[in-house]
Parts: structure tokens; C-alpha cells; sequence
């Protein structure tokens, strides 16, 4: 596996308002987020009066107007396969999502072309959230921080990543998967999982088991999953063509 | 307990599979002998499971009736004009060329325990060092009155998939404007528990298109049953003033039918009929009676291993077997016949055993791309296979959810019919 010491930090949304604190700070400093967008992002997005979508290779749609919109909403972009799917599922791009999606694309959606290596740190992230909120249409009325999420750590340690499946349990493990995604790789409705990077299955899954991706059977299959299990079946779909 | 080989091989199969190993494989005749009875979501599962991971070690034998298999599943939809009758349809040949399995096309009529022998119709027999019973459900007999299976052209089950399901689509569809369909729903536990209510979801569709004055009335000794409140919101969004639910409150497990009158009689009520749905109470196939390895209506299994509490050599799977907290679905099926493979070959070949796993999901379709579905986790504990968590589609969801769930249970049949058949 190819992992470095990468560390994940996401926000996690706490459910009930009883546990939502009250948090004072804002997203981030605006002015250093867009010098971050002009070094990170704007490359392949534009921003601001007059942005308009990419149309090189890779590039991306344009920003204004993201906070709360549904993902996948301009007809005249053409999207991945995975970002249409996380559409039809009913993804928003609310703070917890950009943030989440920031840390690592492939995090929230896996076969996006958004072709970006990630922000690991939580302040770049909120800089740079900070500084698109101003682009969104009414930004008085997104909450500079989201009033149901706190920023929480929730790390993916070098050791969790480094764990080499056992792949005769991997195979085990596989069949509950089969019953629904197909070994052969075909599509019906329901993704392909084979031959994948390790890495990114593995971002998957602990993505489910986090709440991070909301699908609620794989949150449910993912959720018994331990670590050595997610790791074991990362290596056994990742071999097979 | 005297220690003979039998009860030798059954024991301990997770803790001493080194053990058992070389017994089995130093038998009097050669490679081990599986037999699997019934091919399908659990049957055709296990014998492919076996076989595919023994890579010949194991000489598996499936046997099932029918050359043509149409799946339970999605039987629904072919009623409701979403599927082609020859899509369900699924035959065993992958299953022999590829996986040399040895497809037998008969009855079992008797099992001998003692002697491990299986009997078939045609006067075969079939020796076993382990047995598969996967056989589905036979019916109760006397459960509704004035019903028995003499009757089921004229009142269809539909409830094995086939020449039922083309039988009640064509009643359904040659109805008399403005007529009515009952449907007589069966008590608990039977087998695909939001089935009669897809059914009814998909009858309802039919007749909204060809006979919208047509009414649906059923009758449920049930008080509630599966996704009772996604049901009702989209009978009412899509098929409003049509669907008459009448549950025990209001006599609806009082019933009385007459094949001959087309009367259906609930509460003392008596109703005149165009098309009339009997799905009776429900028992494990009739071979688990035979095999003697039935409490009540159903054969009680070790979750751990689903071999059967009576008999360390016969595993029980789906629909005929009592587990626990599982439905009897054809995912549920699925998912124990991965785990009664793998202590199957655990025992005969020494392969590596895991703890058990098992899941379920189920989908239904309400109407034209609007899908919903509902899923567990299960383990295994010494008592039952016991929920760990779960999940239900919500009321209120959005048109685009409901029509990807739908493309989700689309994918996931797919996927289920290629893991069974190969």
C-alpha cells in the first residue's frame, strides 16, 4: 500500500441540537483563503463576477453560488460518473461536505476528476471555504460555521492505513459484498468496486463508517467493518481485474 | 455420547477444523459429497460457494426441480409490466460447465439420515457426507378457507414465481372495468415480508393504466406489517381512493373464499371477485418434514454454521429455516448460504473458517421509478442470528432518491442472480 503518514480531518456532524454548541469563531480568515484558492484551485475553477465553467481537460465548473446547493446542478458541465451518482443520492454542498470533500475528494466521491492530492490542514480548508462563502448569493444567511457541525478530528493514522489485508478473509468478507456489486465488474445500478487503489477503497469505506457518505446500507455494512477488515477487503477487490 | 465419525465431523467445526479435515478425506470413498436440495437464492448460492472454493476438492450436487428457474424476486415487477417474465428466468448451465457442479433435474423424495442418503422421483440416489436443504416454502394446508392448492389456477398464490405469476397478470389484466381484485395476505413469518404489498403497489399500477375505476381490497391478519407507512403515503400519492387495506381490526383475519363463486367472505362480508390473490400461512418445504427436522412449521438452525439443530450433517437455509431475526428473503438466502459454505468446507477440507456474517436488504417498488427499501446487519449468537443495526427508507423523500433507490435494486438484481448462477 502507498500510503505516507496522511491524516484525515473531517467535520463531524453531531446529530440533535441539545449537543450543537454554540460556536463563535468563523469558517476562516478570507483573505488568506484566496491567496490559498489562487495557489490550490485556480488552476481548474473560477470564482467571482464572470467565472465561468473549465472546458480543459480536468478542469472544473465554476463556484459561485456552492454553499447548500445541490451537488451536480449545472446542465451545461459535464460531471464524473461518481459526482452524478452522489447527485441522485441527494448530496448538498454544505460545509460538512465541502470540508470533507477538501480534505480529499476521493474521500467523498469516489471517481470524481476532481484530480487534487488535498488540504490536510483544518485552517487551510476553512481559509479557503471562508473565502468562496462570500461568492454564494446571500452569504448573511449561511452560518459562518455550520450551527449542527463542529470541527472534530477524526484521523485515518498511519496505521490504519498502512495495515496490509489478509486477503483469504478479504475474500470471505467479499461475499457480502457480492450480493449486490457484481465481480465481474459490470454495471447495473449499483457501482463497481473492483480494481480499485487500495488507498482509495480504503477512504471509502472508513468514509461510510464515519457517516462522512451518507448511503445508509453502506453506512450500515461499513459500520461492523474494523479497520484489519476494511484493509483485507481493499486488497482482495483491488486484485481482481 | 459415543465419539463415531458423524457426530465427530459436526463437532466444534470452527474450532477444529485441522481435526476433521483428514477424517473426512480418509473416508472409504473418495472426495467429500455435498448435496444441495433446491436451486435457489440459498441452494444455488451454496452449491456455487462450495464448489468455487473447494476448486474440486468437494463433489457438490444440486438438485432442483426445474430447468428454468424464475426468481421470487422481481416476480413483482413482471406483474406490474416493469420486467419481462424471460428476465427473471435463470438456468444452471454456468453452474455445471463452469463450476462443475453436477445439475440434477428431479424431485427429492425422501432423505435417509442415518445411512446419509438422499432419494430422488426418478429412483436415484445420492449419498452425502453433508446435506444442503434450501427448498423454499410449501403452503399450510386448511390456512385459508375454503382454499387448497386445487385451486390455484382459478386463485392464484403467485407466490412461487412462474406460470403463477403469467396466471394472475392475465387475470388482472382481462378484470371487467371497474372491478375488483382481493388479495388474502398471509400471517407471520412467511416468506419476502413487503412482497403482498409490492404486489398490490404493482396490481394497482397495472389497473391505474387499464381500469382506473378498479378497486383492490385485502385482507391482512397482520395489524401492521413491512414499510406499512412507505406503502400507505404511496398509495395515496399515486393511487388514490383504489387500495382498501383491511387489517385484523376490521375482520381482516376472518376470511372465507369460493374458488367456484369468485367470492371472497371477510367478516361474514361476502364480496364477488374478478381476480383473488390467496397467499396462505406458510411452512418450510415439505423435504425439511420428510428429513423429520422441522419444530412447528419450520427447521430450527445453529446460527454459527446453519446446520440444522437436528442433524450436524444437514445445513437449512432461507426460507424453510427458523434463525432468528432474518427475514426469509432471497438476499437474507443468500447471505447464510456464504456462511453454511464456509463451514461446509470448512469441515470436509480444512479451509479457514470466520465468524459469521450476515446481511439483508430489500427493495420494493411502489410505482414507476419510486423505490424504497429497508436493510439489517445480523450476527450470530449461540440463541439466534441477532439484528445489529438497521435501516428504512423515509416518507417525504425526494422523487430523485426514490428513483435511484429503484436503479439501486435494479443494479442489486443484477448482482444477486450472477452471484447465485455464476
Amino acid at each position: 500500500m502507498r500510503f505516507g503518514g496522511v491524516a484525515l480531518f473531517v467535520w463531524a456532524a453531531l446529530v440533535g441540537a441539545a449537543q450543537a454548541e454554540e460556536t463563535a469563531t468563523a469558517i476562516g480568515d478570507t483573505d488568506r483563503g484566496e491567496r490559498l484558492f489562487f495557489q490550490k484551485c485556480g488552476s481548474c475553477h473560477e470564482v467571482g463576477d464572470g467565472a465561468a465553467h473549465g472546458t480543459g481537460e480536468g478542469e472544473g465548473p465554476h463556484l459561485n453560488n456552492i454553499f447548500d446547493r445541490k451537488i451536480a446542478q449545472f446542465e451545461d458541465f459535464a460531471y464524473s460518473e461518481g459526482i452524478n451518482r452522489a447527485r441522485r443520492d441527494g448530496m448538498v454542498w454544505n460545509l460538512a461536505n465541502l470540508d470533507a470533500y477538501l480534505t480529499n475528494p476521493k474521500l467523498l466521491v469516489s471517481g470524481t476528476n476532481m484530480n487534487f492530492s488535498g488540504m490536510e490542514e483544518a485552517k487551510d480548508r476553512g481559509d479557503v471555504l471562508a473565502y468562496l462563502r462570500q461568492f454564494s448569493s446571500s452569504p448573511q444567511d449561511i452560518p459562518e460555521a455550520a450551527p449542527t457541525a463542529v470541527p472534530q478530528e477524526v484521523a485515518l493514522s498511519p496505521e490504519i492505513l498502512a495495515i496490509v489485508g489478509d486477503p483469504d478473509y478479504g475474500e470471505y468478507l467479499s461475499t457480502e459484498c457480492t450480493t449486490c456489486h457484481q465481480t465481474s465488474g459490470d454495471y447495473d445500478g449499483i457501482p463497481v468496486i473492483t480494481g480499485w487503489y487500495d488507498e482509495d477503497f480504503v477512504l471509502a469505506m472508513h468514509a461510510y463508517k464515519r457517516g462522512i457518505r451518507k448511503h445508509p446500507v453502506m453506512q450500515m455494512m461499513a459500520g461492523r467493518l474494523s479497520d484489519e477488515e476494511i484493509a483485507a477487503l481493499a486488497s482482495y477487490f483491488g486484485a481482481l481485474e | 455420547m459415543t465419539l463415531n465419525r458423524r457426530k465427530f465431523i459436526g463437532t466444534g467445526v470452527a474450532a477444529a477444523t485441522a481435526l476433521t479435515a483428514p477424517m473426512v478425506m480418509g473416508a472409504s470413498h473418495g472426495k467429500p459429497r455435498v448435496v444441495v436440495i433446491g436451486g435457489g437464492a440459498g441452494g444455488a448460492t451454496a452449491a456455487r460457494y462450495i464448489a468455487k472454493g473447494s476448486k474440486g476438492e468437494i463433489d457438490v450436487t444440486l438438485v432442483e426441480p426445474t430447468r428454468s428457474y424464475y426468481t421470487c424476486f422481481f416476480s413483482n415487477l413482471y406483474i406490474g409490466g416493469f420486467r419481462e417474465l424471460s428476465s427473471i428466468a435463470h438456468s444452471y448451465g454456468t453452474l455445471a460447465s463452469q463450476y462443475g457442479i453436477n445439475v440434477v433435474h428431479d424431485w427429492a423424495i425422501g432423505i435417509d439420515r442415518d445411512a446419509k442418503m438422499v432419494s430422488l422421483a426418478g429412483g436415484g440416489k445420492l449419498p452425502y457426507d453433508r446435506l444442503v436443504l434450501s427448498p423454499g416454502i410449501d403452503f399450510v394446508d386448511g390456512a385459508v378457507q375454503g382454499w387448497d392448492v386445487t385451486k390455484q389456477n382459478k386463485m392464484p398464490h403467485a407466490y412461487k414465481a412462474g406460470s403463477q405469476s403469467e396466471l394472475l397478470k392475465a387475470q388482472i389484466e382481462s378484470m371487467p372495468q371497474g372491478g375488483v381484485y382481493a388479495m388474502v395476505a398471509p400471517p407471520n413469518p412467511f416468506r419476502c415480508p413487503p412482497g403482498p404489498y409490492e404486489r398490490v403497489s404493482m396490481v394497482a399500477h397495472v389497473l391505474k393504466e387499464k381500469n382506473p375505476t378498479a378497486k383492490i381490497i385485502i385482507a391482512d391478519p397482520k395489524p401492521k406489517f413491512s414499510k406499512m407507512a412507505l406503502f400507505q403515503e404511496g398509495w395515496a400519492n399515486h393511487y388514490d381512493g383504489m387500495i382498501d387495506w383491511i387489517g385484523p381490526d376490521f375482520g381482516g383475519d376472518v376470511v372465507e373464499v369460493n374458488a367456484d363463486e369468485m367470492t371472497v367472505s371477510i367478516d361474514g362480508e361476502v364480496t364477488k371477485v374478478d381476480a383473488c390473490n390467496v397467499i396462505p400461512a406458510m411452512k418450510a418445504g415439505r423435504i425439511c418434514e420428510m428429513a423429520e427436522i422441522t419444530e412447528g412449521n419450520w427447521a430450527p438452525v445453529n446460527p454459527h454454521t446453519m446446520q440444522s439443530r437436528a442433524d450436524e450433517n444437514i445445513h437449512v437455509l432461507g426460507d424453510a429455516s427458523s434463525q432468528g431475526d432474518m427475514p426469509k428473503s432471497g438476499f437474507s438466502a443468500n447471505s447464510q448460504a456464504k456462511v453454511a459454505a464456509m463451514a461446509i468446507r470448512g469441515a470436509l477440507t480444512g479451509s479457514k473458517v470466520f465468524p459469521a456474517k450476515f446481511s439483508n436488504t430489500c427493495w420494493s417498488l411502489i410505482d414507476t421509478e419510486d423505490g424504497v427499501k429497508v436493510g439489517a446487519t445480523y450476527e450470530a449468537t449461540d440463541e439466534k442470528i441477532a439484528k445489529v443495526d438497521g435501516f428504512i427508507s423515509a416518507t417525504g423523500e425526494s422523487a430523485e432518491l426514490r428513483a435511484r433507490t429503484f436503479e439501486e435494486s435494479v443494479g442489486w438484481y443484477a448482482g444477486i442472480t450472477s452471484d447465485m448462477f455464476g
